[in-house]
């Protein structure tokens, strides 16, 4: 029997959604790390029992959370889990993130664009989205806060920068978007394993080709008014990047404002906003078994960042953009001035493909018919940051 | 009560108190103040060092990895003095030096 499991991370706290394959009836166990915001937590395709939590707080700073049990229990890697303290345990660097400045693999700490247009150095702040490897468990990636990409192939317990991204000779240029300067996004090539595609606010989207030692800028076909040169190879405040595992190749995007797609794996996009009713957004996701099958949650704009007209609606499109119907069945109809984040938003792999995604009102809503039909696993939670789910046979 | 001290050193040392906010007790797996024997002289960095050797899940969440400095929404007294600004190397307070008086880490009151 399958069964599904949502990770749920929240402004204080994380929190295990439940249910068997019919996905009706919920167990919702929680809060974890009670008080602190979990920006993602994330399960290994390699090994479902293995969970990945980037921990947070303005005031203690980063930590890595690990379950290796399917999320009954918690452990900092390199830290032995269980109640009691043993007298000498190793150092636990699992939650430093040093950018790697070495003269054999690093770049040199340069500065970066800061808001007034002065230059600022690089400082790391936090951990925004964590992603298994598809084949090892114990390797993980980490998009970070200020922009950069880590890796760890000890499960969590040491983390190397690839600094061959930081160091792309764009990266003066990189600028803040208005909620820091975060590697968000991060899609690996299932086909591929030299291949990653990352997402940066507000510098653009990137790709590695050769497994993270040099990068180059997708951006080609993005167009912002509002920064200085609209049709800029960097400078592009990209909100998500969704891809089906099936076509590695194409890749769609929710920009700040615009919907966008590519057929060559970044290289050229072109707009698929189509009939939205606005294109400002932040998720976007990829039908499990339908690769033009798309879902995106349109936000009124970047200066009201909550539905249209107080109606909570999903928009699919089935011909991979450009046509779009809205998806209401089940969802606030009226009063509704939520917001869905770029990581809140997931779909299982079972037959009928599950879409969930979480608001900044605290609600998690599932759909168990491709979207045709909602219903909210809970009501209220913290605001939600992510997203995620596993399906498990 | 493990220090990482030899026990000679262990002999000589102070056994200092050091009460911890409340998400920090909860990641070091303590329900009260910690104990820590710490050599003399008997400073901040003395002992916020035999802390993160004893509790090496605090490490980086008081102070900063790289730099050692203090993380600037958490605050430091001693003897109801803010030592947050004092130099690390600075001795504590005699009461604090011999446990009579607890170190105490606090969070800042921030957000408003």
């Amino acid at each position: 029997m399958s069964s599904v499991r949502v990770l749920v991370g929240t402004h204080k706290g994380a929190f295990v959604l439940t249910s068997d394959g019919k996905r009706k009836d919920w167990n919702v166990s929680g809060p974890f790390f009670a008080g602190w915001e979990i920006y993602h937590m994330k399960g290994s395709q390699a090994d479902p029992n293995r969970i990945y939590v980037s921990q947070t707080s303005g005031w203690f700073g980063q930590l890595i959370q690990r379950s290796d049990d399917g999320g009954k229990t918690w452990h900092q890697p390199g830290i032995p889990a269980g109640e009691a303290a043993p007298p000498a345990w190793p150092p636990a660097p699992s939650n430093k993130f040093a950018y790697d400045v070495t003269p054999e693999t690093g770049k040199p700490l340069t500065t970066h664009q800061w808001y007034d247009g002065t230059q600022h150095p690089w400082e790391f702040k936090r951990v925004w989205h964590l992603e298994p490897s598809f084949t090892d468990p114990e390797t993980v990636y980490a998009g970070v806060e200020d922009a950069a990409l880590f890796c760890s192939t000890d499960g969590g317990e040491n983390w190397q920068e690839l600094s061959g991204l930081r160091g792309h000779g764009t990266g003066p240029q990189w600028q803040p978007g208005a909620g820091g300067m975060g590697l968000h996004t991060i899609l690996l090539d299932p086909t591929n394993p030299k291949r990653i595609y990352i997402a940066i606010s507000a510098a653009g989207a990137f790709r590695t080709d050769d497994g993270g030692a040099t990068w180059k800028p997708i951006n080609r076909g993005l167009r912002s008014p509002y920064i200085p040169d609209p049709d800029a190879e960097i400078g592009h405040c990209v909100h998500h990047v969704a891809m089906h595992r099936a076509r590695p190749d194409v890749l769609f995007m929710q920009k700040h404002w615009d919907v966008m797609r590519s057929d060559d794996a970044g290289e050229n996009w072109r707009e698929v906003s189509g009939n939205l009713p606005t294109d400002f957004g932040f998720a976007i996701d990829v039908h499990a078994h339908e690769p033009e099958t798309l879902y995106v949650v349109p936000i009124k704009s970047d200066s009201e960042h909550f539905p249209i007209e107080g109606k909570l609606r999903v928009y699919r499109s089935r011909t991979g953009g450009n046509e779009w119907e809205a998806l209401a069945k089940g969802l606030p109809e009226k009063d509704c001035y939520v917001n869905v984040l770029r990581d809140a938003m997931a779909v299982d792999t079972l037959d009928q493909c599950g879409v969930y995604f979480g608001t900044t009102g605290g609600q998690v809503y599932a759909s168990a018919d491709a979207g045709d039909n909602w219903a909210p696993i809970v009501r209220d939670l913290p605001a939600v940051l992510s997203v995620e789910v596993q399906t498990l046979n | 009560m493990e220090s990482g001290l030899n026990p000679a050193e262990s002999a000589r040392a102070a056994q200092v108190r050091v009460a911890l906010p409340y998400h920090l007790r909860n990641l070091a797996r303590v329900d009260g103040d910690v104990l820590l024997a710490v050599a003399a002289p008997v400073t901040l960095r003395a002992v916020l060092d035999v802390l993160e050797a004893r509790y090496p899940m605090l490490r980086g969440t008081i102070r900063d990895y790289d730099t050692g400095q203090r993380r600037a929404f958490l605050r430091f007294f001693a003897c109801t003095e803010d030592w947050s600004l004092a130099s690390p190397d600075t001795e504590l307070p005699e009461a604090v030096a011999t446990g009579k008086e607890p170190l105490l880490i606090l969070g800042a009151i921030a957000g408003g």
